[in-house]
């Protein structure tokens, strides 16, 4: 289990938990993000944050702060790629 | 906002990006109106639609959303519009729903939330073009059926096919009601939602309605609470017990909504959508290249820098065209009114130069909005944003602040304007607020006689060059702080999530950028354009009366020698001086001492409210060098150069010391003497508070700050 502001460029997951209560969690789900959905870490900002990630036919941005407390199984049944290296 | 007639009226509800404004164009073939949204600064843009049988109704382009959770000012004038609680405004008849046709499950989401309020709705599945690139062949009338029979219709609004299906679809919903078909919640759901209903309608008197029940239950926010007049104290044990229930069915109360909904929604698009083969879109390997870690930022700046300059330099143009127009036009009608100057300057001077003082601005209304058209619709804003946001978000603002803040350096006005692409409000006001201290324009001439004048003969290039990029500076030098401070101080908010889609790139339409600029310099002209000419005629009044004939009889008399011109610019002087301007700032003259301000420069920066620039041509009236001074003048650099304390503890020594100098320009890069801003500030954040507000903290920064420098550097000197 990995927060996914720690998943790599390139890296996939499967969403294992959010934080319901919280703002940006509401907005990740309206737009289906939901526990069980497969995602992946497109890339970070030139700065570092905030991350595009990719679910469901779509890519979202949000803040590395935010993507703290989603919580991703790396090792789920789903393609893993090889992380590119910084 | 209301129409009188008793038409029928159609609401137009979407996610961004869907195409639903070139759709709303399509329907509504540009015969709109806009207005606002009553207490909330949320357009409200209508327009008349033929539904292809010759029947009209009035169809509503609503803004566009991902869920009816309120969170936001938008999102909260969606529901209620659908829901009929807007004020003169009447609850839609039908619904539009317009979807993305390549990603239908997360459209649906919003769709099925709208189905719960219970209108008759049509679905359309716009972009059909780019499913079809992709290889995805939808089934329509499976999916209708499956709705429970609503119509589904498919469109591609960007090459204007399928729009007469719209038509159709939404004269079929209207006249048939069809009622898309709703979720079903779990038995504990229900219960929680009849309880909810139950308890509020008994504590407020008021019906609720189960889409009501929905957002009291599932919001955190308390926006639909405080609507309905339920009170903390008598909703939170029912919501506490409501929730619990939730709860003990295995569902955390804030994500069932979605839970829910989305496991009806993948039901009902089993089978309804087959992937065949397709060209994958083209934006993920755009993006390889735009967002990439050292050319992305490179893009980025050449992007921004392209457009900007040419805001610029192209609106330069068109805006010496409406400076030459007012000349002219002042030049053919004041002869006709020799025979009575206080119409003549009214005229000329006023009302001439007060439309010429809104008009100037719509170059730069018109070009910014263009550019803006085109990142947006192009989907490179998001892009942009997401690359900026790092730098933005520690101070409360988010990445979408800097195409405003950046245009701020030319105008402040279209600027402000910009700020509506910041969905967030509280960082779209954090963003209006810091705006006017970019160093617009406005402040260059200011800059300019000052450096020219008084710094390059004493201290040469180089200094002036330190000077002029100095100033450019200090404005955000004081913005990043303020918006600190207004952000986790005065608004007292946590930084806001910033959930942000990257949309697919996209060609943008012409015709949806050139209206969509061409309504925001209308609006701004009909709203800001009013007050900026009425200011201008208040100032033009205060500097021309009480004007008497006599003074300058006096002055000819006294001065017999004097040329014609040397006269007429002395009368002019003694004029100003006399006014009630000249008489207020010298009354106020000691507010401005500590600062080395004498009377002239304390008329001067009162009298430029109507445009900062304005301080250069008033400081060549009393320096009685004549009208129509420009920061270059010979003749007004020499005046003031020579000006001397007459009176008082610094008598005899020179008015413009580098002290004051500094201070004057300091003041200017800080203060809020720009009544158009004020205006614009007002228009933008929907009423007078946060513009009263600006001016009275960005004039005491500026006074403060003017204060410091003449203090400090009159001692060193």
């Amino acid at each position: 289990m990995t927060p996914l502001s720690q998943l790599l460029p390139g890296q996939f997951g499967k969403l294992a938990s959010l934080n319901p209560e919280r703002g940006v969690d509401q907005r990740l789900m309206a737009l289906g993000l939901l526990p069980g959905m497969v995602l992946k870490l497109i890339r970070k900002a030139p700065l570092g944050d905030p991350l595009a990630i990719e679910f469901g036919g779509q890519v979202v941005s949000l803040r590395l702060a935010e993507a703290e407390n989603l919580i991703v199984d790396v090792s789920a049944d789903c393609p893993i790629q090889r992380p590119r290296q910084p | 906002m209301s129409t009188p007639d008793a038409g029928l009226l159609v609401a137009l509800v979407g996610n961004p990006n869907t195409g639903k404004s070139t759709l709303f164009n399509a329907l509504t073939g540009l015969r709109q109106r806009v207005g606002n949204y009553p207490g909330v600064t949320v357009a409200r843009k209508s327009g008349t639609c033929d539904l292809g049988d010759g029947q009209k109704v009035e169809l509503v382009d609503l803004p566009g959303l991902y869920s009816l959770a309120a969170a936001s000012p938008d999102e909260q004038v969606v529901i209620d519009a659908l829901s009929g609680n807007i004020a003169g405004d009447r609850r839609p008849d039908a619904v539009v729903l317009v979807v993305d046709s390549t990603n239908l499950l997360r459209n649906l989401f919003l769709a099925s939330q709208v189905a719960e309020l219970g209108r008759p709705v049509v679905i359309v599945l716009n972009q059909a073009d780019v499913a079809k690139e992709q290889g995805l062949r939808i089934d329509t009338e499976l999916l209708s059926r499956r709705l429970g029979g609503v119509p589904v219709v498919m469109s591609s609004a960007w090459k204007g096919e399928g729009i007469l299906d719209v038509r159709r679809g939404i004269a079929r919903a209207i006249t048939q009601q069809t009622q898309m078909k709703r979720v079903t919640w779990p038995t504990n759901i229900a219960t929680a939602l009849v309880d909810v209903a139950t308890s509020a309608a008994a504590d407020t008197g008021k019906p609720i309605s189960e889409a009501e029940a929905q957002r009291l239950l599932f919001d955190t926010n308390p926006s639909t609470a405080d609507r309905l007049g339920w009170t903390l104290a008598q909703r939170e044990k029912t919501l506490r017990t409501a929730r619990d229930r939730v709860r003990n069915s295995g569902y955390n109360p804030m994500a069932a909504e979605p839970l829910v909904h989305y496991a009806h929604l993948r039901l009902i698009l089993e089978g309804v959508v087959t992937e065949g083969a397709g060209k994958a879109g083209r934006s993920a390997a755009v993006d390889r290249l735009l967002l990439h870690r050292f050319l992305g930022p490179v893009l980025f700046l050449g992007i921004m820098l392209g457009f900007f300059g040419s805001v610029f330099w192209l609106a330069k143009f068109p805006m010496e065209w409406i400076q030459s127009g007012v000349d002219w036009t002042k030049a053919i009608v004041a002869p006709q009114l020799d025979a009575y100057p206080m119409l003549q300057s009214l005229l000329a001077d006023g009302i001439i130069g007060g439309v010429g003082a809104f008009l100037v601005f719509l170059p730069q209304i018109l070009i910014l909005f263009l550019f803006i058209g085109i990142l947006e619709d192009s989907g490179y804003m998001a892009r942009a944003a997401f690359i900026m946001d790092r730098l933005f978000s520690w101070c409360g603002l988010n990445g979408k602040s800097f195409v405003p803040l950046l245009s701020g350096f030319a105008c402040a006005i279209p600027s402000l304007l910009s700020t509506r692409t910041i969905e967030d409000p509280k960082a779209r006001l954090a963003t209006a607020f810091v705006v006017p201290f970019m160093s617009c324009s406005a402040r260059f001439p200011v800059y300019a006689l000052m450096c020219s004048a008084f710094i390059f003969p004493t201290y040469g290039a180089g200094w002036q060059s330190v000077a002029m990029i100095g100033m450019h500076c200090v404005g955000l030098f004081f913005a990043v702080p303020t918006a600190f401070v207004l952000t986790r101080l005065v608004l007292k908010v946590k930084p806001q999530p910033f959930v942000l889609e990257l949309p697919r790139y996209q060609m943008p339409k012409p015709r949806d950028v050139i209206w969509r600029m061409w309504q925001n310099a209308a609006e701004f002209v009909s709203k800001a354009g009013t007050v900026i000419f009425a200011i201008t005629i208040i100032v033009w009044a205060l500097s021309y009366f009480p004007r008497d004939p006599s003074v300058a009889e006096r002055i000819k008399a006294s001065n017999p020698t004097s040329t014609e011109e040397v006269l007429k610019a002395k009368v002019q002087a003694t004029y100003v001086e006399q006014s009630y301007m000249g008489r207020f700032g010298k009354a106020v003259q000691p507010i401005f001492d500590p600062l080395g301000f004498d009377w002239k420069i304390t008329v001067g920066v009162l009298a430029s409210f109507p445009a900062r620039e304005v301080i250069v041509s008033t400081l060549g009236v009393t320096y009685s060098v004549g009208e129509g001074a420009e920061a270059d003048s010979q003749h007004l650099r020499k005046a003031m150069q020579d000006a001397k304390w007459s009176e008082g503890p610094r008598a005899g020594t020179p008015i413009f010391s580098l002290a004051a100098v500094l201070a004057l320009m300091v003041f200017f890069a800080l203060c809020s003497q720009c009544g158009p801003t004020i205006a614009t500030l007002a228009q933008e954040t929907g009423g007078w508070k946060w513009a009263a507000g600006s001016f009275v903290y960005m004039t005491a920064l500026a006074w403060l700050a003017g204060t410091a420098v003449y203090q400090v550097v009159i001692r060193l000197t």
